[in-house]
């Protein structure tokens, strides 16, 4: 019990920062040639990012999952030569073998939430960049393929399993932890590999998995090849795949400089996002700024701004912060958005990205943007968009609003100061959930004739009662009943459960349909999440809490 | 159509069994394909002197005679049930022993059968073309007797997964035949048996350090909750005596002609031993070095879930579990393990349900302890003054706690450098490998005759004299 107590004080102390480069990296190695990158995982036992355990056979904890997101990031903007990204591992017969039970053992039930959470982004940022960004991701099992080991795998368009009569994919969760493969494993398996469902269900009670041409015939595994071949056959699939990518030949990278950032108690401040921590009312207000003007018209310029064009470095900094809050900050529940810059400004910057989509690096943005934008879907706060004078809610800024649960906005008499609302191209699907809706549809409920009403009022400024009028805002208070009303509307809210309301949340923002990544964020996460508070697994003999100590499981036998 | 009482000698009822005949139908003439490939080389008409199990009745165990390897009568033997026996260590304490497979356990008992089961084909696959190179026909026999018994230990396995395992047992069966030592795309599972054994002094080495930690196991695996194979590794203990007698033999008689020549040319140094045609006690010493680390890390990581699964579950038991002194559970005992700490090597207590690989390697390195120390009375008493000493726990470890840590043989912490700089003083070197080859160039088969380098045994199997005839090569 002291250590469980040591391990939540101690994270409250040290905060968990996400921001790293590959020269800080302790358990990946990221190398380059020509077209293929290759990723190999190589974990430090010793490198865990909270005490009390030991990373041993390439299991994982954040830190190795923030080193990888990093190095997708690197791939993506830095390295556009790669086309396809060869994932594999460093350690003799153990591609790897999944999150680190003892951290689990250790880990507050809010911490495992969010680390899961941040490696499902992470599996999904694969399977994105698969969709979006021409790189195709081989997973080479170069060994025991486990757990998470094989989420990560399944998140690949492609894995190879070595055929060397040993090494296995499996998913041993529920028989040897009793929990789900909850990091996307259950939902791939079925609603990507296809995996028969009498077939998924002998996988996933079996702790020794299935190896070599079974795998393959289960469809867990696109080959089981020979050990001598292993190697030669991977880079050939890597080098397949990069013929058909479209990613350009001889375009020069784009760095991802350190991000400007200082943290204090008062909150996370950055360039173009401030994010104001109010501990005692349990809220955080994050301020978007748009850019001034517009320093970049043509595409030279922007690549010569870099990570320093404002879409890109806006979307990294809100990325940190929303990262930052998740991890940081359990308590403050209500996020509060607002935005502050020149409307007109942030539509040009819509316009002129929605023109160049097809070029690499706009491209790139343009998914940095939209990926940035499904965390605040998908994470575990209220959150309020606050729309008042000097406000803007413009385009991509809008989404913001359209994110969030309910839109306040200020119906000010005050003329000359009025706020405004101003849809662009970018709101209509360019953006999309993880469910592939756009918020607007899925705020609509596919309702074509308003979309289509709400498309024909592109670049126009809406006033509060014309927005609400067209559903965008929840109320539209008046300068006499509006102090009073936001103050009362985010202390209701910071005073209801947090858990019914996360509840609440995640089943009202995703409007109509479900997609594997639905799926993976609804029905795997939240059955794994009432698995992982049931004294089953977590109680004093529950099958989490004991794997490693040799202490008997005790089950209760009562089926909820 | 196998007769299978006559061909199969067994006491598990065979000849009734649908199931296991199903199994061996397939499996019999495979492993008999596999022995031609991978048994002893060129070996097959060769008639040797073995001795064959046909009952486990005591005058049944060891019956000698000649017989051609390809015809030896590899048979399933298993302790006589006692009806009373009890699981007597975990959860599962004073509940009657299983005489069928936990569904809960199955996978995991599964791969404990496999694993073990695994490596006995393996040593034989190691040891086949040493027979070019033999020091006598006593000796050949002796290695052909130690190849078909890890065959019969493989029968005996093998007969857990077909009798017990169902359609997954046949199949684990099956390629427990089809990995090959040092194949590197069919490797054999456990990293020590992909290891080549050059030569004989290897082949001794390993008999003596390596089996014994096949003893250990097996004396593990004899105490566990699942009857059947409790009773199997009981048997498989009588045979594997004989296989540890071969290998401190072995290197004994090694020693013991080193020492006389030492005494008879009044020699000391390396150089001169080596002029005189026998092997200097630096290189045993290296041998030796190799043999001991490389099998301490067979028994796992220092801390280990596995294993406190294992023993908890009541699977895997410790090393004569039932004479031990405690309440058989563990829940709240300790034991120590060594980790390296700031370039230091401290002791920590864990609980001890996680340390039971380590407290198994414990027990083992006692006994090996006293082996060494009888190879050193040879040494005494021949009046040679050179002590062979066994080298700290964490040298030259690559799994457990020590792993990627350079310890010297004193128990030194050294840095990368400073190690690789004395590694050839520590493990045999490649001059080292080379000299003992050259030694053993060709085979010694004449009967009653010795190759220069080792001291006949001080008496022949089965009370048979030193040149009786123990293979005939027809």
């Amino acid at each position: 019990m002291d250590v469980v107590t040591t391990q939540e004080s101690k994270a409250k102390q040290e905060a968990v920062d996400f921001q790293t480069d590959p020269s800080r990296y302790k358990h990946w190695r990221l190398a380059f040639d020509g077209p293929i990158a290759t990723l190999t995982m190589d974990v430090a036992e010793d490198g865990g990012i909270r005490p009390g355990y030991k990373l041993k056979l390439n299991s994982y904890d954040l830190g190795v999952d923030i080193e990888l997101h990093d190095a997708l990031q690197r791939i993506r903007f830095e390295h556009p030569e790669i086309r396809s990204v060869i994932i594999t591992s460093a350690k003799n017969r153990i591609f790897c073998s999944g999150a680190n039970i003892y951290m689990l053992g250790l880990s507050s039930h809010a911490w495992k939430v969010n680390f899961c959470k941040f490696t499902n982004e992470t599996r999904n940022g694969i399977e994105d960049a698969s969709a979006h960004s021409g790189l195709k991701f081989i997973a080479a099992c170069n060994g025991t393929t486990a757990g998470g080991g094989y989420e990560l795998a399944l998140a690949c368009d492609e894995i190879i399993l070595v055929d060397d009569r040993s090494s296995a994919v499996s998913l041993p969760e529920l028989p040897l932890l009793g929990v789900l493969p909850g990091t996307g494993g259950l939902t791939r398996v079925t609603d990507k590999r296809k995996v028969r469902r009498d077939h998924a269900d002998m996988f996933c009670t079996n702790s020794d998995g299935v190896r070599g041409q079974r795998a393959k015939e289960w469809r867990l595994v696109d080959d089981a090849v020979k050990p001598q071949q292993f190697a030669e056959h991977i880079k050939q699939r890597a080098l397949k795949f990069a013929e058909e990518s479209d990613r350009p030949a001889g375009a020069k990278g784009v760095a991802l400089t350190p991000l400007k950032r200082t943290i204090d108690e008062a909150g996370v401040h950055y360039e173009y996002v401030e994010v104001q921590c109010n501990r005692e009312a349990r809220t955080a207000t994050i301020t978007v700024r748009g850019p001034d003007s517009i320093a970049e018209d043509t595409f030279e310029k922007v690549i010569a701004a870099g990570s320093n064009w404002w879409p890109l470095q806006m979307a990294r900094e809100l990325d940190d912060a929303i990262l930052n809050l998740r991890a940081n900050e359990p308590d403050l529940g209500l996020w509060i958005f607002k935005t502050t810059g020149n409307p007109d400004v942030v539509l040009t910057i819509d316009e002129f990205l929605l023109n160049h989509q097809r070029n690499w690096f706009v491209r790139e943005v343009l998914g940095m943007m939209r990926r940035t934008f499904a965390r605040i879907d998908v994470t575990s706060r209220s959150i309020y968009a606050i729309v008042e004078p000097g406000s803007c809610f413009a385009g991509t800024l809008l989404e913001l609003a359209l994110a969030a649960d309910r839109v306040y906005m200020r119906d000010t008499q005050e003329s000359g100061d009025a706020p405004s609302m101003t849809l662009s191209k970018m709101n209509f699907g360019a953006l999309p959930m993880v469910n592939r809706l756009s918020r607007l549809t899925a705020r609509f409920y596919n309702d074509e004739t308003h979309i289509d009403n709400l498309r024909s009022g592109i670049g126009k400024n809406l006033s509060a009662r014309e927005a609400l009028e067209a559903g965008l805002v929840t109320a539209a208070p008046d300068d006499l009943d509006w102090e009073d009303e936001i103050r009362q509307a985010i202390e209701s809210r910071a005073a209801q459960s947090p858990d019914a309301l996360t509840g609440l949340e995640a089943n009202l923002r995703f409007g109509p349909g479900e997609t594997m990544e639905t799926r993976i964020f609804g029905r795997l996460s939240a059955w794994q999440n009432w698995i992982f508070n049931r004294p089953n697994a977590v109680g004093a003999s529950g099958a989490l809490k004991v794997y490693g100590t040799g202490a008997p499981v005790k089950f209760s036998w009562e089926r909820v | 159509m196998i007769n299978y009482t006559e061909k199969i000698p067994n006491n598990v009822d065979l000849g009734r069994d649908r199931v296991l005949q199903r199994a061996l139908e397939h499996w019999q003439p495979a492993y008999m394909g596999w022995w031609y490939d991978m048994g002893p080389n060129e070996s097959h008409n060769y008639e040797v002197y073995l001795r064959t199990a046909i009952s486990v009745e005591p005058d049944g165990w060891a019956q000698f005679g000649y017989v051609k390897m390809p015809e030896y009568r590899w048979g399933i033997f298993l302790q006589p049930r006692d009806e009373k026996r009890e699981v007597s260590f975990g959860i599962h304490k004073g509940q009657p022993a299983w005489q069928e497979v936990p569904g809960e356990y199955r996978s995991t008992l599964r791969r404990v059968i496999v694993t073990q089961g695994d490596t006995e084909p393996a040593s034989v696959e190691q040891q086949r073309m040493l027979g070019a190179s033999c020091p006598s026909m006593y000796d050949l026999r002796n290695i052909f007797q130690v190849n078909v018994e890890e065959g019969r230990h493989l029968w005996a396995m093998v007969y857990l997964l077909h009798r017990y395992f169902g359609r997954d047992g046949r199949e684990e069966a099956e390629s427990l035949l089809a990995r090959r030592s040092g194949d590197a795309d069919n490797p054999r599972i456990l990293g020590a048996f992909n290891e080549p054994t050059p030569d004989w002094l290897a082949f001794y080495m390993f008999t003596f350090f390596t089996d014994r930690d096949g003893k250990f196991q097996l004396c593990a695996l004899a105490e566990s909750g699942f009857d059947p194979l409790a009773r199997t590794c009981r048997f498989m203990l009588t045979e594997e005596a004989h296989h540890m007698f071969v290998g401190e033999t072995g290197v004994g008689r090694i020693i013991q002609r080193t020492c006389e020549v030492m005494k008879e040319h009044k020699v000391e140094d390396p150089s001169e031993m080596r002029a005189l045609g026998v092997i200097d006690l630096q290189t045993i010493q290296r041998y030796l070095n190799f043999h001991y680390s490389v099998t301490l890390d067979l028994y796992g990581s220092d801390v280990s879930s596995n294993a406190a699964n294992y023993f908890t579950s009541g699977l895997k038991g410790r090393f004569r579990e039932t004479k031990l002194d405690d309440d058989h559970v563990l829940t709240d005992a300790e034991y120590p393990v060594s980790e390296v700490v700031g370039g230091k090597i401290i002791k920590k207590n864990v609980p001890a349900l996680t340390a039971l690989n380590e407290r198994l390697r414990d027990d083992y390195i006692d006994e090996i302890a006293d082996g060494v120390g009888r190879w050193q009375r040879i040494i005494d008493n021949v009046g040679i003054p050179f002590r062979l000493t066994l080298p700290h726990k964490g040298f030259h470890r690559t799994i457990g706690n020590f792993a990627g840590h350079f310890i010297s043989p004193d128990g030194e912490v050294l840095s990368q450098e400073a190690w690789k700089n004395h590694e050839s003083e520590w493990l045999p070197n490649s001059k080292d490998y080379a000299y003992v080859q050259s030694l053993m160039s060709g085979r010694v088969v004449e009967p009653g005759k010795f190759a220069n380098w080792i001291a006949p045994p001080s008496r022949g199997i089965n009370n048979q004299p030193l040149n009786f005839e123990y293979v005939r090569f027809n």
